[in-house]
């Protein structure tokens, strides 16, 4: 998995190149693009393992509505990668099982 | 942070209709908000390289992200009429208060109350069960062309298509087009569903449509590395010996059905459709549904095309400024649905106007 | 040597590779150019290979001379006029469907150039050796590329391809070798 380097009809815009940490790696991305795209250009599928059967899943739908992409992004569960912009900084974290929600609300 | 936002014409979703309705209902004075849960406008219009059919009036000839360009162009045009929030999705509408409620990002909740709105909700990507069918590598078509269209990310090296409907061929022609090798396009039925030059296109770059073909497992351990497929009787049993072609991308292009949530919580009269793709409302020739405020466009109220879509908009979009009690012009009505008639007039139309016939109505009492 | 034919015989097994997008003899919306006008018509004529009736016309609105027919209904299958047909190739970058080829049989005695629509990678130029594939993807000749235009300005490249005559019939598509 890699970014395409040449296309014969479209031109890429890429925001700013940024650095966030996926399972305590340092990965690059671009600001502003999904995080699964982000992953997925550094070759990374699997985002969560689920409660059970420990079954490995990652992108599918692309437009937020499967929740296969879910994954624990600087400390929350569940976010939805494949829609939320990714920031410098993030820390993205491979979900197991169900999410766990900081229940003291600040 | 706001609470509670008031809006004349509520449009959610910014795609092909959304934005059509958007841009017909402020060009009659129309205040607007347009609610799209992506990150930017143009729904499925953005990740479309190839050439739209049609006429001269849907933009036939023009590729679909220009397309989408066109559209919010005419829209920055009426300025202020109209407000497109992106990265906002919309939760739910409680009819015990007549509000919607939002989620802007991951956190930002509040809630809007509008006067009249359009559901130009779309659609989502259908699945179908073989083994396996949740490991990573397996994505919709059109995550697909997300990941290669919109961000310039290589999706896999080598592809499964599963599917010969019009998404399944343009994406492996896409797929092509980013340097992609597609192994075969797979289709249970004994002919292509998409149309004919969208095949020959791909069949003449050496990618087989392997048709009475079913997958029967996606294999690897944590992602794929495989898929197996068998070919199909004319019962669509499997016959033969399965046979296993190495990829490591399965993508699903097995159809779309409508998004429609909205509907059924706002009560609106409903209908299983399989020519249309599911669930969907009834509706009058104004596009409203049974709920007086309440309009669709779109693939919300049918899987059909990016062109039928762009018009169904203008339609809901003129017919709700109306219902605002802002001045439109008659002939415009009538202009636009001699254009959707003529895009469904043909033999690829038949099915679309027997799912509509089973679904619209005259006219409502109230 | 013989005319032109379109398609590969298959015999009863033709609708299930019609089926799979793969054109196996002549049908409306699909036909060859009339053989005795085509061997002398100097700049070819248009073959368009659609022959599917869908809501779709920039085939006939992109044409200059009304050599493809305006269609009385957008659902129509194109019909050409070949007395107006110049073989410009307007045609062949718009066609949503990349389905239109100008053929030109007077090249050379056993030469002919076909201009088709190119949208992928590597980029084509002018004087490249190319591989010539059928409807379904076998090369089956080499081929040059002897002009490159977008008249467009939209991706779209219409390459002209020399080739051997007698596959005009067959080759569909190019791949440029790099």
């Amino acid at each position: 998995m890699e970014l395409i380097k040449k296309h014969p009809i479209l031109e890429f815009h890429h925001g700013k190149e940024v650095e966030f940490t996926f399972d305590g790696r340092t990965l690059k991305g671009f600001e502003g693009d999904p995080i699964a795209m982000a992953l997925h250009a550094n070759g990374i599928q699997v985002y969560r393992e689920t409660p059970l059967m420990k079954r490995t899943r990652g992108f599918f739908c692309a437009i937020g509505k499967c929740s296969s992409c879910f994954m624990v992004v600087d400390g929350v569960p569940n976010v939805r990668t494949c829609v939320t912009p990714l920031k410098a900084g993030m820390k993205v974290e491979t979900q197991k099982g169900k999410g766990l929600v900081p229940m003291d609300v600040k | 942070m706001k609470m509670t936002v008031k809006t004349d014409l509520l449009i959610v979703g910014g795609g092909a209709a959304g934005l059509s309705a958007a841009a017909e209902a402020a060009s009659a004075g129309a205040k607007v908000t347009v609610l799209e849960s992506d990150l930017h406008a143009g729904g499925q219009l953005v990740k479309q390289t190839h050439k739209f059919f049609g006429s001269k009036d849907e933009y036939a000839g023009t590729r679909g992200f220009e397309i989408a360009n066109i559209l919010l162009d005419e829209i920055k045009e009426l300025g202020d009429n109209v407000m497109i929030d992106t990265n906002t999705t919309v939760t739910g509408y409680y009819p015990e208060s007549q509000e919607f409620t939002a989620m802007r990002g991951e956190s930002e909740y509040y809630r809007i109350k509008a006067k009249k709105a359009i559901f130009a909700t779309g659609a989502a990507e259908r699945m179908i069960p073989f083994t396996n069918n949740d490991l990573p590598g397996v994505y919709g078509a059109g995550a697909v062309q997300t990941l290669m269209n919109l961000y310039g990310v290589v999706p896999g090296k080598k592809v499964v298509m599963v599917g010969a409907g019009n998404i399944g061929l343009i994406v492996s022609y896409q797929l092509k087009q980013a340097g992609v090798d597609v192994a075969a396009v797979i289709e249970a039925t004994p002919k292509i569903g998409g149309y004919w030059v969208h095949a020959a296109k791909i069949r003449r770059l050496g990618i087989p449509i392997l048709l009475q073909h079913t997958i029967l497992e996606a294999t690897g351990d944590r992602v794929v590395d495989g898929a197996i497929i068998s070919a199909l009787d004319d019962k669509f049993q499997p016959v033969g010996e399965p046979q296993k072609i190495d990829c490591d991308t399965i993508c699903m292009a097995v159809g779309l059905t409508p998004t429609t949530e909205l509907f059924w919580q706002a009560g609106c009269k409903m209908q299983f459709v399989p020519q249309l793709c599911g669930y969907v409302p009834f509706r009058d020739n104004t596009m409203r549904t049974s709920n007086p405020d309440f309009w669709v466009a779109g693939d919300a109220s049918g899987i059909e095309e990016a062109s039928s879509a762009m018009v169904e908009g203008r339609i809901a979009g003129f017919s709700a400024a109306k219902s605002l009690g802002l001045k439109v012009d008659e002939e415009k009505f009538k202009n636009y649905w001699t254009r959707l008639d003529h895009l469904r007039a043909g033999e690829v139309g038949a099915k679309i106007r027997s799912g509509i016939d089973q679904v619209k109505v005259n006219g409502w009492e109230a | 040597m013989g005319g032109i034919t379109m398609g590969c015989c298959c015999g009863n097994d033709d609708e299930k590779l019609f089926n799979s997008g793969i054109l196996t003899g002549p049908r409306p919306g699909a036909v060859l150019p009339p053989q005795d006008k085509w061997e002398t018509k100097k700049g070819g004529y248009v073959v368009i290979e659609c022959p599917q009736r869908i809501p779709c016309n920039p085939c006939a609105t992109s044409c200059p001379t009304g050599a493809v027919m305006p269609f009385a209904d957008i659902n129509d299958t194109p019909a050409i006029d070949y007395d107006k047909c110049t073989g410009c190739g307007m045609c062949v970058a718009k066609c949503p469907g990349l389905a239109c080829f100008v053929i030109d049989l007077t090249y050379a005695p056993d030469k002919a150039v076909i201009k088709l629509a190119y949208e992928l990678e590597p980029e084509p130029e002018k004087g490249q050796k190319v591989k010539c594939l059928n409807r379904t993807g076998e090369e089956v000749a080499d081929g040059e590329i002897i002009a490159v235009a977008e008249p467009f300005k939209d991706h779209t490249k219409v390459v002209s391809v020399v080739i051997p005559k007698n596959l005009a019939g067959d080759i569909r598509a190019i791949k440029v070798v790099c």
